[in-house]
């Protein structure tokens, strides 16, 4: 870790705001009177992630949020989690703390942002829903049956699991990695385990990088299927749902008859993976993904000859994007307004490195483009398990982390189905000393308040469910 | 779309034959069984189901209980959205502290009798959070539960045993 000045961090935060380079997360480590800020970014079309880090010893640092947006929630995260003050922060209220921790500032109720205007009224949603889906809760202000203003209100869920993976050793801290989003635990453990791999300076044997790649893709299929029903089922049309249940359960099943649990919880561990792919599994793979995407098909050409349904999914929720951009937004949400990016192609990791991958990316920024984005995600995945399979070398599934060695540090992007996730891990010992994940979501959730505007409340679900952002990857 | 319904019936059912539940495995899951709830509920249930903090891996199991193999609606049991409906609370996660009070409230806007199903490891034993400070740890020191269904998180076969059970 190499610290900079003062001048260095405004350049950057500088970079940020011009929009040279893309804001990736914001985070702060403390003890007692002294702290550390960490700034994470990269430069539009660089092949890496850079890391930069300002001690502190006033408890106070520059905002980045007051020039760029992007990063004020996670802003009030550090304030909530590690008591510093970002000088300049636009808006300082809690994000995380609702009062309830034993460190807990002294409460006050939440002030929501107040919403004037003639007929305005507000609809308060949660943090329970009517589904069965996470805590959150959702204020609308309304005028007649147009939406004229969101705001979410997350920290629901925050199990402090960052601070549970500080001083564990990599295997443990990997498995709660891998509940920080259960749907994305491949990719979690996969983002977290390549940070420390690179801390430690280790190598993951070529089998291992390729069963990686086969399990995050096999996620990646599972969470497109379903949600592709999901999105159809909140649009009024239940049948794609019927049937994208179905093919969910037949990639869970086929995960788990590979690699033993059916969402591939802790499969990928530092140094390799925890389980081998028999031929047997790879052959069933094989026969059986082609046939899974012989029946999506069918879905896709009914999806796109029901008027109804087209009706409901076409320029609704829709995301400028320009905002899309400012914001950083990764992922489908990201691909859908006009962000050329996918962490696979552009910052190219093992196994991905040595595949070809084609990026589906529209400019039309709604409902309907985001699901365009991941039926295209959903074939390409298809084809790149194929691949991976028939090139698949045998040899070792794990390598040694090496013990007692000084303290380095790692940082690593992955490609979840959900879009980019950030990890950084700082070993010292052979423990982790220090540790930040960051979820998609981060940004998901302030372009899901802005694309829902002009919506009608009765589009909320479908419009929510297409950006489909996590509570708990963002809550940590 | 015809085509797609006209085959559907053709091709019969996906659903699965339910899971048999031996009666050591039912012993196991319903320890605590309010026995006069069960009597009075009968073998129709309404489930209200509640995120106490989960990492959403719960959820996912949850939901895919509702899918053509698994079917949950066959065994009289279906999800409902409002607490005022159900008979079953099903609680997920270690109940994060931001979380206790929205699971207090949704438990009292039920009607009695009810049941409480903790479901996965995190419900019932705090999982891999249960030392952290800003979780309660388990939803037994909320709640009096009837069912624990562990697993991290369980799988949809673990979650129709456990519910089978709860029907007698
Ligand atoms: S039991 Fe496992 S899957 Fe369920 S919420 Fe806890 S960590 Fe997630």
């Amino acid at each position: 870790m190499t610290l900079i000045d003062h001048q260095t961090w405004q350049a950057a935060v500088a970079d940020l705001t011009a929009g040279s380079s893309v804001f990736v997360a914001i985070w702060a480590e403390r003890n007692a009177d002294a702290a550390i800020v960490h700034l994470a970014g990269r430069h539009r079309g660089a092949a890496s992630v850079e890391v930069l880090s300002l001690a502190t010893s006033s408890l106070h640092y520059p905002s980045v949020g007051l020039h760029h947006p992007a990063a004020i929630l996670m802003e009030r995260a550090i304030q909530d989690i590690h008591g510093l003050t970002a000088d300049g922060l636009p808006d300082t209220r809690p994000w995380l703390d609702h009062g309830t921790w034993p460190h807990s500032r002294p409460v006050v109720p939440y002030p929501f942002k107040p919403v004037t205007g003639e007929g305005v009224h507000q609809i308060p949603v949660g943090p329970v829903h009517a589904g069965t889906i996470e805590p959150g809760h959702f204020r609308f202000s309304v005028n007649g049956e147009t939406i004229v203003g969101l705001e979410a209100r997350l920290g629901y869920t925050h199990k402090g699991t960052l601070d549970l993976m500080r001083g564990k050793a990599p295997d443990q801290a990997a498995r709660l990695a891998g509940r920080v989003s259960g749907d994305s635990t491949v990719a979690y453990t996969f983002a977290f385990c390549r940070a420390v791999e690179q801390a430690m300076g280790v190598d993951v044997p070529p089998r291992a990088a390729s069963l990686r790649g086969i399990m995050a893709e096999l996620e990646r299929l599972a969470n497109h299927f379903g949600d592709f029903g999901a999105i159809c089922n909140d649009s009024g049309f239940p049948l794609i749902n019927a049937h994208g249940g179905v093919l969910r359960e037949r990639v869970l099943r086929l995960a788990a008859s590979a690699f033993g649990h059916r969402l591939m919880m802790d499969c990928i561990v530092p140094g390799g993976v925890a389980v081998d792919l028999t031929a047997d599994s790879a052959r069933t793979m094989t026969a059986s993904l082609p046939d899974l995407l012989v029946q999506f098909e069918r879905l896709v050409e009914l999806y796109d000859k029901t008027a109804s349904l087209q009706d409901r999914v076409v320029t609704a929720g829709w995301l400028d994007p320009l905002l899309a951009r400012r914001l950083g937004c990764g992922g489908y949400v990201g691909r859908a307004s006009g962000q050329d990016f996918d962490a696979r192609r552009d910052l190219q990791y093992a196994p991905y490195d040595r595949l070809t991958l084609a990026v589906p990316c529209l400019d039309a920024g709604d409902v309907d483009a985001r699901v365009r984005v991941r039926m295209a995600e959903i074939r390409q995945s298809v084809a790149l398990i194929l691949e991976l399979l028939g090139t698949l070398a045998d040899g070792e599934l794990r390598a040694v982390l090496p013990d007692g060695v000084a303290a380095s540090t790692g940082s690593a992007v992955v490609e979840g189905f959900r879009g980019d996730i950030f990890a950084h891990a700082r070993t010292s010992e052979g423990l982790i000393a220090e540790v930040f994940l960051r979820d998609p979501s981060w940004f998901f959730w302030p372009a899901l308040e802005a694309a829902i505007e002009g919506n009608i409340v009765a589009d909320f679900p479908l419009c929510n469910k297409s950006f489909n952002a996590s509570y708990s990857g963002c809550d940590l | 779309m015809r085509k797609l319904l006209i085959e559907s019936v053709f091709r019969g059912k996906l659903t699965e034959p339910p899971p048999i539940v031996s009666d050591g495995e039912k012993a196991a899951l319903v320890a605590d069984l309010d026995r006069v709830a069960q009597r009075r509920l009968g073998r129709s249930l309404a489930i209200r189901e509640v995120d106490a903090g989960s990492c959403n891996g719960c959820e996912l199991e949850i939901i895919a209980l509702t899918n053509a193999l698994y079917d949950l609606e066959r065994f009289g049991l279906k999800f409902v959205a409002s607490p005022r409906h159900a008979d079953v609370l099903m609680v997920t996660g270690p109940v994060t502290r931001n979380m206790e009070a929205a699971l207090r409230l949704t438990y009292e806007a039920m009607p009695a009798p009810k049941f409480v199903v903790a479901v996965g490891d995190c419900a019932c034993t705090g999982g891999l959070f249960a030392e952290s400070p800003v979780c309660v740890g388990t939803v037994e020191q909320i709640l009096p539960i009837d069912l624990r269904i562990p697993g991290c998180p369980p799988d949809p076969v673990a979650l129709l045993k456990g519910l089978i059970s709860l029907i007698g």
